[in-house]
């Protein structure tokens, strides 16, 4: 690729070792990019919590129920165009750290056609992510939804009781997306 | 390195310059390829100037008056696309071209070819992107930020062009800057030590692996827009599980490296051309380059101070904020040593040296409006307000662009031979310096007074300074018609210029003839 002016042998092969690094600084580049940097997102959203996103379930735990009350809220909100029903049946509970409790939330498609939703949820205070143990959640999984069906979905959670003294009051939001017809097609070309 | 060169004057070397449009098209001459690069960056310079006019023209009075909202907002982002990408860096990738070899005794660039095709693919990528102007659904309007799911979900149709077209502008960076690098690492004259070369080819160097280490980060984030649009993945969309702020901190990764980019070789400039007027050498030359070093390290973990308003948590903007705060040290460094070399030096004030002098008063004030932003309890006010558009044009406006007009007036009569009329370099530079006042620093007020950016229509209480700014703004963007007008003089009808034209000035360029043959250094110059 490089085939300097100079006819000098040495400096070409200079060159050609300088272009060669570069190059692959950049490809290098493009490859933590693509491949590294979305996962790299992720974990360090999982480690810190930021987000408050808690996406994956964890194991009922054998936790000492302290006397302390939380107060846990609820919402339930529609992402753009998605035309359902949804909403906490409970607006907010008082829970003891290390207790089981669970919530249920309502759904209904009152469109005129078959469709499927994802619950995307987030914690506030963020602070209060690690703390929140799911053991179920209906946001775990697709929710399809026949044309005037309703739903009841359920949702477990412990608090760790080593959750910070500040937090009083933690709020959990669920934002209900449509999942659109390409990405579903994409997904059972996936798993066939 | 020393033998480098015996075997140099082969025939071709001697021979001037093909005839005729193949002489452009394919040449390889670092000469010829840097004139391409200051001819195109000044011709989007007016394509982006002309965007910004449609903008000042509307902003004018309250109300809508001109165009619709629609249009306004395809007109600043193109205005800060066509600026960004197509007039700040192909002209430091043009004075790159013309006179790093030259400052560093070699004949040619490292990769003359690659030269070529670095310069001849920017041309396609802007006809890409400004054709998306026609098409239906008009062009992107989602701000130069192109924050997602703006740009993919809401995005008109054209956004795929305007992807392509960043991947085009991505490719020939990046080959500019490899280009760069082989050039300055492996064919400086025999003598020149990394610490004797012009302080213009050092913030050359560190900006090229700024451009090789953050291109393809761009690169990236625009390829996973395409296949959030296309492809059915959510890189950038919650319902799939994706994240918005994802992108932000991927195009601020980018972005804020991009910004320095910008300025590095700004800096470089007004450090050959202070030194040329005040008949000084450089104050403190190594510390120049520690602290270019510097800045290029930092501006890699501050991305963050673009971001402190979408939910950072406390030590994240902690973090942010005081790495940010550092910057003002090397920076304060550079503007130390530029104003100790002036110094007790015995100086003039041709057009060069006006400029350079009002870059570092000007550039100085975005710096100090960037200080105030980097403070974040305070930037939840200045967020997106007309505050942080000063601020960013106060660093690009004042800050790169009359670093440029400095070089092209300072190397002109090198490039062509023909010296331009001070008289009119001066009306040119004022015309431009007060315009560009009269043009931000009302917005400095409109933007403390909660004047939010990119809007087309505004409250009643912010008309005055949007007139005044929008006056300054049509002085400014004629007067740069006075420039073209004096380089076309210059080129066609300037007295001849000597070999040096400035007495003061040092370097190698400044040892060739004016113009500077078409080959130069073919045997390489001694250094002492």
């Amino acid at each position: 690729m490089s085939e300097p002016q100079a006819q000098n042998q040495e400096l070409a092969s200079k060159i050609r070792k300088s272009v060669t690094k570069m190059f692959a600084v950049t490809v290098g580049m493009l490859a933590f990019v693509w491949f590294g940097l979305v996962p790299m997102y992720d974990l360090i959203c999982e480690w810190t919590g930021i987000t408050g996103r808690t996406t994956s379930a964890s194991e009922e735990q054998m936790f000492e129920v302290v006397d302390r009350d939380i107060r846990v809220q609820f919402l339930a909100r529609n992402g753009a165009e998605m035309p359902w029903d949804f909403r906490p049946v409970v607006t907010h509970v008082t829970a003891k750290p290390g207790e089981i409790v669970q919530v249920d939330f309502y759904a209904r498609n009152g469109t005129s056609q078959d469709m499927i939703g994802q619950a995307i949820p987030s914690l506030a205070p963020f602070e209060s992510t690690p703390y929140f143990h799911k053991t179920a959640c209906f946001c775990f999984d697709q929710q399809p939804l026949a044309a005037g069906e309703d739903i009841k979905m359920a949702m477990v959670f412990q608090i760790d009781p080593d959750l910070p003294e500040w937090i009083k009051t933690i709020n959990l939001s669920y934002t209900l997306y449509e999942v659109p017809q390409r990405r579903q097609d994409l997904a059972a070309a996936r798993t066939e | 390195m020393t033998t480098a060169t015996h075997d140099h004057d082969h025939d071709h070397d001697h021979h001037g310059p093909a005839k005729g449009i193949t002489r452009w098209l394919y040449t390889t001459n670092h000469k010829d390829i840097g004139t391409m690069y200051l001819w195109f960056s000044f011709a989007m310079f007016l394509l982006g100037g002309t965007f910004a006019m449609v903008i000042r023209a509307e902003l004018f009075q309250p109300g809508l008056q001109l165009v619709s909202p629609e249009f306004f907002n395809q007109m600043t982002t193109m205005h800060g696309l066509v600026m960004v990408f197509g007039a700040v860096m192909p002209a430091f990738v043009g004075l790159a071209n013309w006179m790093i070899p030259m400052m560093i005794g070699a004949p040619d660039m490292a990769l003359p070819r690659m030269n070529n095709l670095s310069f001849w693919i920017l041309p396609f990528a802007f006809a890409l992107l400004v054709s998306t102007l026609f098409m239906e659904g008009g062009g992107p309007n989602f701000g130069w930020t192109f924050y997602a799911p703006l740009s993919t979900t809401y995005a008109p149709p054209s956004t795929t062009y305007f992807i392509f077209a960043v991947h085009i502008m991505g490719a020939s960076s990046i080959m500019g800057a490899i280009n760069i690098v082989a050039t300055i690492l492996n064919m400086r004259a025999p003598g020149m030590t990394m610490m004797k070369m012009p302080l213009f080819v050092w913030t050359w160097l560190i900006t090229s692996y700024l451009l090789i280490a953050v291109m393809p980060v761009l690169a990236g984030v625009v390829t996973m827009m395409l296949f959030d649009i296309h492809f059915a993945t959510s890189f950038f969309d919650a319902a799939g599980g994706g994240s918005p702020i994802l992108f932000q901190h991927l195009f601020w990764f980018f972005g804020h490296p991009e910004v320095y980019i910008m300025i590095l070789p700004a800096f470089g400039i007004v450090s050959a051309i202070i030194p040329a007027f005040a008949r000084k050498p450089l104050f403190g030359y190594s510390s120049m380059v520690y602290a270019t070093a510097s800045i290029a390290f930092l501006s890699f973990i501050v991305w963050g101070h673009h971001m402190f308003t979408v939910g950072i948590p406390f030590l994240g903007q902690a973090f942010f904020m005081w790495s940010t705060m550092l910057i003002a040290v090397p920076t304060g460094v550079k503007v130390f040593n530029w104003v100790t070399t002036m110094f007790r030096g015995s100086m003039t004030f041709e057009t060069p040296m006006l400029f350079a002098l009002a870059f570092v008063v000007l550039f100085t004030i975005g710096g100090f409006s960037g200080l105030m932003l980097a403070v974040a309890p305070v930037d939840f006010q200045y967020h997106d307000t007309y505050f942080v558009v000063a601020h960013f044009h106060y660093v690009l406006v004042p800050g790169a662009v009359f670093s440029i007009m400095a070089a092209v007036y300072y190397w002109l009569p090198k490039w062509s031979g023909r010296m331009y009329n001070e008289t009119m370099g001066k009306v040119h530079f004022w015309l431009s310096f007060v315009g560009v006042n009269i043009l931000f620093f009302p917005q400095h007020f409109l933007g403390l007074a909660g004047m939010p950016r990119r809007i087309p229509d505004y409250a009643l209480q912010f008309t005055n300074f949007n007139m005044i700014s929008s006056v300054g703004g049509f002085l400014f963007g004629l007067s740069q018609l006075l420039f073209l007008y004096i380089v076309v003089h210059t080129v066609v009808a300037g007295k001849k210029a000597p070999a040096k034209p400035w007495d003061g000035a040092e370097g190698l360029e400044w040892t060739v003839d004016s113009p500077a043959p078409y080959h130069t250094f073919s045997t390489p110059p001694k250094i002492n």
